[in-house]
Order: C-alpha cells, then structure tokens, then sequence
C-alpha cells in the first residue's frame, strides 16, 4: 500500500492538485495534506495524496540508493524465477 | 546512527557492509544468536521478501511479521458490514483493490460485484469522491481501511465534501491506529519480540516521538524503517546493536522521510474529522483507542451512523491462523490450509489475499515451504 520511491512534483494546478514523475511515470496527486509544496519538490505520496516533502538532496540520495538496491533485489528475483514455483 | 549514514547511501557497497555488520555482531554476542525482530508493516513484509534479506541473515536471526496489513486486522465483522452496505440499493461502493476478495461470513465484495452490485475499485479517496460528484441519484460509501498514513487522506476527502456542499458521499471508517497495537503486542505474553521495526509511512505522519513509550515504558528496542533493502539492513543491524548493548533505543533510521513531530498538517486534518475509539482487530482483539470513528460533527458523512447495517454473528473460516500471524506467534506454514486449502487464486483468509498479508508474500517468495 505504501509507495516507497519519492516523486517529483511536475505541475501544481489551481484546485491543489499536482502531477507527479514517479521514476518516469506521471500520476496526479493532491497536496492537501502537505505545507507549501512547489514543483521541483520531492514527495512521498500515499493513496492520492502527498504526505510529506523531502529534502532534494535527501530525495536524490534515496533515489540513488533506490537504484542500488533495486539492482540488489532483481537478482534476488532472478534467483527466485529460475526455482520455478508455481502462482 | 542518526545523519551520518546518508553519507554511506552513496555507497554501492553498502548493503553488503551492512550484512557484515549484522554477522559480526551476532557472532561477538551471545544475546544476538537467537533474536526475533517483528517488521510490523506489510510493505515492510513485502521488500524483505522480495529483496531476499531473510536468506542473508546470520541463523538464529528471524523476522517475523505483525499486524501492518490494514485489510489483514480489519475484522471480520467490519468485512461483513461492507458486503451488507454494498447490497443496499441505490448505493455504489468505493474502495481499494486489496479488499475486494476478502472473504467475509456468507460472502465478498467479488461475489456481489459479479452478481451485479456495483462495487468500484479507486486508488484514492479523491476519486470515490468523484464518483458521488458524477451520480448524485446515488450514495457513493468508500469504504475506510488503513492506519494513520490513510486516514488522513480519508479525513480529507470528509472535508472536501463538506467544503462542496455534497450531500450522497459517506464513509464506512475502519481505520486503525499503530501505537495502541503495538502497546497491546509488547504487552502479550504468548508473543515473544526483541526487537520491533516500525513502520515508514505511519512514521511519516505521527512521528518519531509517537512511539517513545516503547523505549521509555516497555524498554523495547526500536527502528524506524524506510523501505529499500539498505534501510532494512541498516534497521536490522541498529536492532543487533541495541540487544547487544542492552540499551534500548527509539532509533529514527529512515530520517529523510520521518521527523519527530511528524506532519502536523496531516495530524490536524485527522483530528479535525476522526475520534480514536476502541476497535476490534483480527487477532488481537478489542483495542483500546485502537481505532477511529468519525466525529459527531461530520455524521452525514458516516455510513455507519446513516445506514441500518445488519451483519451475520461473524464465522472465522475455520482452520485459517491468520490472527496468530498477525501477532508473529505462527508462520503461514504452520496454518494447516496453506497452499493446500488457501492459495492467493482461492484465498480463505485476508492474510492470503492482500498484496501486504503475510500469507501472500509466503506463497510468492518462498518457495520450499
Ligand atoms: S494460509 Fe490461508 S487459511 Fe491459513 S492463515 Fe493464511 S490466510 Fe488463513
């Protein structure tokens, strides 16, 4: 349910609604629960709405970890898709 | 522990420094060999799972999951409830995807779309809300589940609505609040935890502080979590450190996102619109202030309060142990209908149908079991 990767603020219109890049895919969401937001703003988003406004230095941080540990779980599923189970 | 890890974010090999971390410190101590830490939210579940962290820990060190799968702990009683108000006429239901196959006593959400009850799946309370804009002949119920990062969301759509004049939206609230949970869980005698991994994004909104009575009442270690391998790792090892220690602490691991105070806007537009009341959960009860109702001054908007809601006297599927799995006393494994009975295309209880229940991640990750 959560949505762990922040994402960048894209476009702010006049009814508080933002358009969101969550590593490459735009989505809209609200900024209702959120002081002050600006595009160029980093935010964790949770069921619609942006909760919270990340540092861009931290985001950018966490989204170069992101990619570092994604790296780290594809080859987990690598490993887990050649054990051939079934779903 | 606090700033000075961002610094090691950079580092490609962090991860692997930190799974030696964990196994130098296991094996200097002997307080460390056998230790169960408790990641308490579902998403927490999932990425350790799909990451492959439990197969990297030293023997002797188990995760078990708790009660953070909101549609897992929603109570049968309150699945039962959504199916009776989705029977009703001129109703259309909202909500999100993960509780449409909960099987609930004589019933689900799926079974009375497929018989022609019109039940819609939204990504955000927004959008239920629309929905009521786009049929004002009919009373659009979204149906509330989550902790305190959804139910501001929610509390927000309430507020919305009122701002706008709508009179045919309404919601069925059964959310539920972490910190009572958690008290409650400590507190068990059958559940046996050293160490707990609080949940991100609950964290976002309530804060580090809201949690300081683990540490301060109940002496439990404590980390604060975000949710990418290297931050699971790095809980886990600031866990280690702590039993090692013998010096509990309330550590704030995931300090881009979650800040003491947490986000007092989100706070205050909860508050504004939801009262905590005491909430039945699955498998741990009856909480006290483990839940919240919505307050008397936005009624209108309460399904439970506008609609005569009648359930059946709940029936637990018979055999299912999802409440032992919510509190970390049994493994999916251990509950007889696993991949026999229960499986994620014919689910018997919610831990096997949530994308976030433990069940699901079981039969999707470990494949020997
Ligand atoms: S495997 Fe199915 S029946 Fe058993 S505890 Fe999990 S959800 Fe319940």
């Amino acid at each position: 349910m959560c949505l762990a990767i922040p994402s960048k603020i894209t476009h702010i219109d006049e009814n508080g609604m933002a358009t969101i890049d969550v590593d490459g895919v735009q989505r809209s969401t609200s900024l209702l629960l959120i002081e002050d937001p600006k595009v160029g703003d980093y935010v964790i988003v949770h069921a619609g709405f942006a909760i919270h406004k990340i540092d861009e230095q931290f985001a950018l941080e966490s989204l170069t970890v992101l990619r570092e540990s994604l790296a780290i779980s594809m080859q987990a599923d690598s490993r887990e898709s050649d054990m051939n189970y079934e779903l | 522990m606090s700033i000075k890890h961002l610094e090691e974010y950079r580092d490609p090999e962090l991860a692997r420094r930190l799974i030696d971390r964990i196994q130098s410190i296991s094996s200097k101590s002997v307080g460390t060999k056998s230790v169960r830490l408790m990641e308490v939210c579902g998403t927490h579940t999932v990425s350790i799972f799909r990451s492959g962290i439990r197969s990297v820990l030293p023997d002797g060190i188990s995760l078990v999951s708790g009660p953070g799968c909101p549609v897992c702990v929603t109570d049968q009683s309150d699945i039962d409830a959504f199916i009776a108000i989705s029977r009703m006429d001129h109703v259309i239901v909202a909500t999100f995807g993960d509780l449409i196959r909960v099987p609930g006593t004589d019933s689900s959400l799926q079974s009375e779309r497929a018989g022609g009850r019109d039940i819609r799946v939204v990504y955000s309370a927004l959008d239920a809300l629309n929905i009521a804009k786009q049929h004002p002949d009919k009373r659009v119920v979204f149906l509330g589940v989550g902790f305190e990062t959804t139910a501001p969301t929610i509390a927000a759509s309430i507020l919305t609505a009122n701002f706008a004049g709508l009179t045919n939206y309404l919601v069925y609230s059964a959310h539920k609040t972490v910190p009572p949970a958690l008290e409650v869980l400590v507190n068990a005698p059958d559940v046996h935890i050293d160490g707990l991994i609080l949940p991100g994004h609950v964290s976002v909104i309530l804060g580090s502080n809201a949690y300081m009575f683990l540490k301060t009442v109940h002496r439990k270690p404590c980390v604060i979590a975000g949710f990418e391998p290297v931050d699971i790792l790095h809980a886990v090892s600031s866990l280690l450190s702590q039993i090692h220690a013998g010096k509990p602490e309330l550590d704030n691991a995931y300090p881009r996102a979650v800040t003491p105070e947490g986000n007092p806007k989100a706070i205050s537009v909860m508050d504004a619109v939801f009262e905590p009341v005491d909430a039945a959960w699955r498998g741990l009860g009856t909480i006290p202030r483990g839940g919240l109702k919505i307050r008397e001054a936005y009624a209108r908007f309460d399904a439970a309060i506008q609609f005569d809601i009648q359930v059946p006297e709940p029936v637990i599927p018979n055999g299912c142990a999802c409440g032992d799995i919510l509190k970390g006393i049994k493994i999916p494994p251990e509950c007889a209908l696993y991949k026999k009975r229960c499986t994620p295309v014919d689910p018997v209880g919610p831990c096997m149908v949530s994308s976030e229940g433990t069940c699901a991640a079981y039969y999707r990750y470990v494949s020997n079991l």
